[in-house]
């Protein structure tokens, strides 16, 4: 009655191991398009409120936004961002370093500069229950 | 004892029926014993009977087993209409219909294997569109795909190997009174 490993595989079919593997490309896939919903995929940077520039995070570039206290420099590198220098006092959006998620903000309140990254599904910044 | 108005004949079919159904019940119950590191995770056993039923007596009494085995599962587990009994009978009902469509693939090419994994991901497809419809009006449910998906593949792999060598067994024993693809 004991089957071996060889005998198990007998009972396979040629599209039996078709039928598998298409169901690993299924799982496959549902990871890829479900699971990557963190990256970003752009960045929105708002002055006083206002968005002021809308870019995508393919390329590498440096924007200038300036605010009631002077310029605050913004670094984009390919999937994320970050302030790289502000005017403000206190430089907590500085000291955030690179935003890598989509959903993630860095806000200069001071100099009134926000840079956001924006993705296909940004995921929650905070829940509360 | 006063004879009934009413003579129920059971005919062969009705006992094989209910033979299948009762193993197909007891897998079900044993599987619930089984602790599962995710809700809605399930090898699934019972399937293993549909399956059999389906290649040696075609795919209307697997209809009746499979259906039978999802009421009297329930009953026996406390499940009885509640979400999980409707999650399990949308998934059965799915796989039934794919099962109706795949037994029709060149069996050459497709055994018992692909019937299965086909059949569960029927199973899996179902239960969540159900659940987003109905229990979790959200997105958020469709999140663990990739890990239903997954095991979709696993254990229908398994279970189809199992059926699989089990109607081999059988043939063996007593071959069934023609096939039923050509019935």
């Amino acid at each position: 009655m004991r089957l071996e490993l060889a005998d198990w595989r007998g009972l396979l079919r040629p599209g039996d191991v078709l039928v598998a593997l298409g169901g690993l490309l299924v799982c496959g896939y549902a990871l890829l398009a479900l699971w990557q919903g963190g990256v970003p995929d752009g960045a929105v940077i708002r002055a006083g409120g206002k968005v002021v520039a809308q870019v995508d995070l393919a390329r590498e570039r440096t924007i200038e936004v300036p605010g009631p206290l002077g310029v605050t420099l913004i670094e984009i590198r390919p999937g994320r961002a970050r302030v790289a220098a502000d005017p403000g006092p206190r430089q907590y959006c500085v000291r955030q370093g690179w935003l890598t998620q989509a959903g993630a903000v860095a806000i200069c309140a001071p100099n009134e500069v926000s840079l956001s990254l924006t993705g296909r599904a940004a995921d929650y910044d905070s829940l509360n229950y | 004892m006063t004879p009934s108005t009413i003579e129920l004949t059971p005919t062969a079919e009705d006992r094989r029926i209910a033979r299948h159904a009762a193993a197909a019940i007891v897998l079900t119950v044993a599987e619930a014993a089984i602790p599962l590191p995710l809700p809605g995770v399930k090898p699934g056993l019972a399937n293993i009977v549909t399956l059999v039923v389906l290649a040696r007596w075609g795919w209307r009494e697997a209809v009746w087993v499979s259906l039978l085995r999802v009421l009297a599962g329930s009953l026996l587990l406390g499940q009885f209409l509640a979400p999980g009994f409707f999650l399990s009978l949308s998934g059965a009902l799915a796989s039934l219909v794919v099962l109706g469509l795949a037994m029709h693939l060149p069996a050459r090419w497709f055994g018992p294997v692909s019937h299965s994994i086909l059949a569960a991901f029927a199973h899996i497809g179902a239960q969540l569109v159900v659940a987003r419809l109905w229990l979790v009006p959200h997105d958020g449910v469709f999140y663990l795909t990739p890990v239903f998906a997954l095991a979709a593949v696993v254990f229908g792999l398994l279970n189809g190997l199992v059926a699989a060598r089990l109607l081999r067994e059988l043939q063996r024993v007593s071959p069934p009174p023609g096939d039923p693809m050509e019935r």
